[in-house]
């Protein structure tokens, strides 16, 4: 039978809850009743500023008209006000006379306008006097709007947010606006003191009249308001005033129903009261952990954990409270904040800029070299980063100037805004920035959702800060966070270390069983299973349980997939050293299958390309080669110089210790590929600086070890890890850094991004602090090697190398020799001699 | 007009690991049949309609497929595609005693 779920509330919150409740099939487990002060179905109660200054009408307000309640079987029931709880008798009692039996009682009652204590505000019989008003609901904006047509002269008490917004409103009406704030600067709960001298000379530029250190005490007028008075006795004339010195949650019924109530109503971290398990508050109303939020994105984190917690989705989930970050336009002008406004301590970094005439201000505070602080005015290009680095505590740039501008980057640069709609931003998927807007208008407004649905972003990746950033211009504030990007799969909802951790509780060893305990429902997710069985492998070297379909087609047949379906056999040559043998081997076996095209790869390897997959095996016996892992997420290659057996350059012996790093490595799988390179000199022949891990040999018989550089479709020189005495210490540290990079960085993050996200101090600091159990780990790992390629002899699957492909002659793609010089699929094919002049471009 | 429709065994249902596709070629035709982890069949043709991948090397879960060369993704009920390409013709597919059997 269905359990009685009463909602106490209407507003964003209460919505919001029964949204999230529905979501997780909560309409089978409840029945739902839904109590409303306002005679509406719910609306976001934030763009009343926008309905205010006729920017957006109130239908576009709406987040769920009546047909909503009706479609998912709620009985709304507005308006009706609920007056006493009955947590006994289970029953809430409306102003109508209505009594309600409820099994489960949520609080959502939000909160209202504060009326600042001042002679002649109300009249005899209790209500405001007429012309002063809140801003707080639908009907407060509609009567705000009706007098504004009527009167002249407004006055808005409090210029935080709210009062700024329905100063813009009013004045878009052509109400002459003066705001009077109690404190010295404006917003000063988001601002500093500079920084709210800025922004009040952005509103006043606006043609509102500013006035601070202004304490309202008393309204003059008998039938209508005619003046505000303030505490120095200046008597301002006003025809309308509206109230927005700030809110007071709504516990009314809450008190007088027997709930602890402080500043709102407590809640523990599962949004129960500490009164009664069977009774929650969620939104404005409730303190959580002596907090009380007042903006959405806490609002709905809390109806996330409530809905997880009544519908039994996740039992488990918890409310830990929330940063907030804001980041808003407040009357026209641009602002961020996060943290605290001011610094605390003697030893907190403040970095400000200050351009008043642009009305720019930019501040951080910095505390062990973590952001803790920032305010953003007029100029909030940086805020998607700060408020980052803010939410995750990342690394900050040593130049610390470059958190308040971007450096390097010319102002040639454009703004997403700038950029013309048909470009090109995904250049490997070819997906213009008109196509990302437009998955953005028809309702998709989270970065990782567009990159779904239109593969922006998803072949190299490099276009990926682009297209968050055109998402996040596109949606403006309605752009959505996606918790999702936070997992390490998308199919388990669990970032990196909370898997591991349950993996390693609860011992499970395969793809399967994995899905089963964590994924909801035990579903199973194709988009994860690679992850996941990379992940098993590195935290199971040895009891691991395979399931082949946990992994691509290239970890299947250990080979490389064609664009023709085909496959590339790339056998081990380790540091790039080979050999007359191995050289006759590889030409007998290219002349023997056919191999329509034998290459070398930028790892210094000889690729044989076009095998199809039913040859492999005979391929790799023929070769009697080991794998050359050419094609898995995995330790790739180790690129070497010829180092000082022959270089006179040469200060140390790059190629064997290359050879030796590639034997201890080989086939480590890994988050991303990792590339190495060894070079014997700082000439850097191998190209050491832009590799996962590089190598260089310095004079004095010592290795620098270089970590996080990349030279693909991202480029960066890496960092100098550290340098040390040997080539055993090579093979211990590269080894403890790789080990430490498989453990924690995320599912296909490379170290070009690992190594700046978590800084390379913290990684260092890391890798030491655990330096005994990594190398063991790793050890471990080294010792279970096997060599792919035996699995031809004996397949591990029935039809493991069966063709996929249809009976059509192979190999689509054209045989080349190296006799024709031009072509390719990106242009055209030229038959041309290229020694000849070349003709004019058609 | 009566729609024929002509069963055809393409092999034991044991030839294809669980959670993989196999290629079977029918009548000039090649056809990827899937193994679900749940013990389901599904069958689509083995060529994918944007490039030509071969579609029974796809990495599946019960309710989609992965081409492997570019990840599009299709819906394994219904053929739709979920990444903007041509919809996938669904192939009728069940298991009889322990042997595939598709219809077309």
């Amino acid at each position: 039978m269905k359990r009685r779920l009463v909602l106490i509330g209407n507003g964003m919150a209460a919505a919001r809850t029964v949204e999230e409740i529905l979501e997780r099939g909560g309409g089978d487990l409840f029945e739902i009743t839904m109590f409303g002060d306002e005679p509406y179905g719910n609306y976001n109660r934030i763009m009343l500023s926008q309905v205010l200054s006729g920017e957006e009408d109130e239908s576009g307000i709406f987040l769920n008209d009546l047909s909503w309640y009706e479609e998912n079987g709620i009985s709304l029931r507005a308006p009706v006000r609920i007056t006493r709880i009955d947590r006994f008798a289970k029953l809430v009692y409306g102003d109508d006379g209505s009594s309600t039996p409820y099994d489960i009682l949520v609080v959502a009652t939000g909160s209202r306008s504060f009326v600042p204590p001042m002679q002649g505000i109300y009249r005899e019989d209790g209500n405001l006097t007429p012309g002063v008003l809140g801003f707080r609901s639908i009907d407060d904006t509609r009567e705000i709007v009706r007098l504004a047509g009527q009167h002249r002269r407004a006055v808005v008490i409090g210029g935080g947010l709210l009062g700024l917004e329905a100063a813009r409103g009013l004045q878009s009406h052509g109400v002459q606006v003066e705001v009077l704030h109690a404190a010295g600067h404006l917003m000063n709960q988001q601002l500093d003191a500079p920084g709210g001298a800025i922004l009040k000379s952005s509103i006043e530029a606006l043609g509102i009249t500013v006035r601070l250190n202004a304490r309202a005490v008393a309204l003059r007028g008998e039938h209508h308001v005619e003046a505000v008075q303030l505490d120095d006795g200046t008597e301002i004339e006003a025809d309308l005033v509206v109230l927005a010195a700030g809110i007071r949650p709504n516990v009314d019924v809450a008190v007088t129903s027997g709930f602890t109530v402080e500043r709102a109503i407590v809640v523990d971290d599962r949004m129960g009261t500490a009164d009664d398990p069977d009774v929650f508050a969620v939104g404005e109303c409730a303190q959580h952990r002596g907090e009380v939020y007042g903006l959405v994105a806490p609002i709905w984190e809390q109806a996330r954990v409530l809905a997880d917690h009544l519908t039994g989705a996740r039992p488990d989930a918890r409310y830990h409270g929330s940063r907030t970050t804001t980041k808003l336009k407040v009357a026209g002008v641009d602002v961020a904040s996060m943290g605290i406004t001011a610094p605390e301590r003697d030893d907190d970094e403040f970095v400000v800029f200050s351009e008043p005439r642009r009305g720019v201000y930019k501040s951080v505070i910095i505390r062990d070299d973590r952001l803790i602080g920032a305010t953003l005015i007029g100029d909030v290009k940086k805020a998607a980063f700060l408020i980052q680095a803010f939410d995750r505590g990342l690394a900050l740039p040593e130049e610390r100037v470059g958190l308040l501008f971007d450096l390097g980057a010319t102002s040639a640069e454009p703004s997403v805004a700038d950029l013309p709609d048909e470009v090109q931003v995904c250049n490997c998927n070819g997906v213009s920035k008109c196509t990302l807007v437009k998955t953005v208008q028809e309702g998709e407004k989270t970065v990782s959702g567009v990159m779904d649905k239109t593969k922006a972003g998803k072949g190299c990746g490099s276009c990926k800060s682009l297209v968050r950033q055109i998402v996040e211009w596109a949606a403006g504030d309605e752009v959505q966070a996606d918790p999702a990007e936070h997992y390490y799969v998308p199919g388990i909802p669990l970032a990196k270390p909370e898997l591991m951790s349950r993996i390693r509780e609860q011992r499970l060893y395969s793809v399967s069983a994995v899905f089963a305990a964590l994924a909801p429902g035990g579903n199973e997710d194709a988009k994860s299973k690679m992850g996941l069985t990379s992940l098993l492998r590195t935290m199971w070297p040895q009891d691991f349980v395979d399931e082949r379909d946990g992994r691509f087609i290239n970890d299947r047949v250990h080979a490389n997939i064609q664009r023709d379906g085909t496959f590339s056999v790339v056998p081990q040559m380790k540091g790039g050293v080979t050999s007359v043998d191995q050289l006759r081997t590889i030409a007998d076996v290219a002349e023997k299958y056919q191999v329509p095209m034998i290459k070398l790869t930028g790892g210094q390897r000889i690729d044989l390309l076009g095998i199809p997959k039913e040859d492999l095996p005979k391929v790799w016996a023929d070769l009697d080669m080991p794998s050359g892992y050419a094609y898995g997420k995995s330790f790739r290659t180790v690129k070497t110089c010829v180092g000082s057996d022959f270089c006179r350059f040469g200060l140390g012996d790059s190629t064997a210790l290359g050879v030796a790093i590639e034997t201890r490595f080989q086939g480590i799988e890994s988050p991303g590929k990792v590339k190495m390179a060894v070079s014997g000199c700082p000439r850097n022949c191998a190209e050491s600086l832009v590799k996962d891990i590089g190598i260089v040999a310095v004079e004095g018989g010592r290795w620098e070890i270089y970590v996080g550089g990349a030279a693909g479709a991202h480029i960066r020189k890496g960092d100098l890890l550290t340098t040390v005495d040997t080539p055993e210490e090579v093979l211990t540290i590269s080894g403890r850094f790789l080990q430490y990079y498989r453990e924690n960085a995320k599912w296909l993050e490379r170290t070009y991004a690992f190594v700046p996200r978590l800084g390379l101090d913290h990684i260092r600091a890391e890798m030491e602090k655990d330096a005994a159990g990594l190398d063991e780990r790793m050890q471990q790992t080294v010792e279970g090697y096997r060599d792919p390629w035996k699995e031809g002899r004996e397949p591990a699957v029935p039809g493991q190398f069966r063709t996929s492909l249809p009976l059509i002659s192979l190999p689509q793609v054209p045989v080349r020799d190296g006799s024709t010089a031009l072509g390719g699929r990106a242009g055209r094919s030229t038959t041309a001699d290229p020694r000849l002049p070349i003709p004019e471009g058609r | 007009m009566t729609a024929v429709s002509t069963g055809i065994v393409l092999g034991a249902v044991d030839e294809i690991p669980p959670g993989e596709g196999r290629a079977y070629q029918v009548g000039g035709r090649t056809i990827a049949v899937f193994r679900l982890r749940s013990g389901a069949l599904r069958a689509f043709p083995g060529v994918c309609p944007h490039a030509g991948g071969p579609l029974a090397d796809a990495q599946t879960d019960e309710n989609v497929l992965i081409c492997p060369l570019h990840l599009n993704t299709w819906d394994l009920a219904t053929g739709c595609s979920r990444s903007g390409q041509p919809d996938l013709e669904v192939v009728r597919v069940h298991e009889a005693e322990g042997q595939i059997m598709i219809q077309i």
